[in-house]
């Protein structure tokens, strides 16, 4: 399993680094998908199906607002030429890039091994869920009993979103 | 669009909204939940826009309606939640209803009722941001 996920994981770079080459924004968009739709084969293979659905409807959505954009702009991407002010940002952020890179592989290290948590609290989860909730989908019981004020902030944060969206798009029609 | 698109999205539109519904109902049986179900929900809505194009003041007054919908969901699910402060044993998000058996379809308390709620708020969410999109580009055009 651990070795379709490696190749699956390679796939998906390899789109996310065709969609910044890709000459055609449609291309690109679509490319993106790829790193969507791996990821929800990633999930199934680690047995995580309502994390799987979650992705593949979003990222379906996602992918067709995208289209419609791309094709409502320009499809070429624009590009212009670096002026020197450009250079000093582009070293500025190889080297940042590098400190990073550094103290990741440093971390990396000393993380637990691959599918073994050290985590405490996730035992209690999973034994004694079931009884304390009453619900067979493990899953919501976590999300709406144990982590209920979790999900009622992801929830304001979908209205908060939905308000800035309204509030910067209809400037036109409040006039 | 095309005869082929308008027709299929005929047939397929009202699956859709039911495998939405199913997946929300059943959030506490089987994966998926309100999340998942609510996008789904607002999925039918997106592919009968895109593919009929209704007229600009129809969409005007859905986009109305959608946030009604979407601010008293968000509403409700913070009532459900202050009702374990009144009932019970006076804690935010208890779980005070009776259990029931396990998996049956009536069962879990108080969770299918903020799975619901959830997914009214999430479908009523994508479809809002999603019409604010269309209105935005049929107001720039004029």
């Amino acid at each position: 399993m651990e070795i379709a996920i490696a190749i699956i994981a390679g796939l998906m770079i390899i789109g996310a680094l065709y969609a910044i080459h890709a000459k055609d924004l449609l291309s690109a968009v679509i490319a993106c998908g790829i790193v969507g739709y791996g990821l929800v084969i990633c999930f199934l293979l680690l047995k995580a199906p309502d994390l799987a659905i979650v992705q593949i409807v979003v990222e379906t959505i996602t992918l067709i607002i995208m289209v419609a954009v791309v094709l409502d702009s320009s499809r070429e991407e624009k590009f212009s030429k670096p002026d020197p002010q450009g250079y000093v940002s582009m070293i500025l952020s190889a080297l940042i890039i590098g400190v990073l890179l550094y103290f990741f592989i440093i971390s990396v290290s000393s993380l637990d091994e691959f599918g073994k948590s050290t985590l405490r609290m996730s035992g209690p989860y999973i034994e004694g869920a079931t009884e304390k909730t009453g619900s067979a989908n493990l899953v919501t019981g976590v999300v709406f009993d144990f982590r209920g004020y979790d999900t009622l902030g992801e929830a304001t944060v979908l209205v908060t979103a939905v308000l800035g969206v309204l509030t910067i798009l209809r400037i036109k029609g409040k006039k | 669009m095309t005869v082929i698109v308008k027709k299929t999205t005929q047939l397929i539109a009202g699956m859709v909204f039911m495998y939405g519904i199913y997946v929300i109902i059943h959030g506490h049986l089987t994966p998926g939940g309100g999340f998942a179900g609510g996008v789904i929900l607002a999925g039918s809505f997106i592919l009968l826009i895109l593919a009929f194009g209704s007229d600009f003041v129809k969409l005007m007054k859905e986009e109305t309606g959608s946030t009604l919908y979407e601010n008293l969901a968000i509403l409700i699910v913070l009532l459900l939640a202050l009702s374990g402060l009144l009932l019970g044993t006076r804690i935010f998000f208890m779980n005070w209803m009776p259990k029931g058996t396990l998996g049956q379809l009536v069962s879990a308390g108080m969770l299918p009722l903020y799975n619901i709620f959830v997914g009214i708020e999430v479908a009523a969410s994508i479809l809002t941001i999603f019409l604010a999109l269309v209105i935005f580009k049929e107001e720039m055009k004029e």
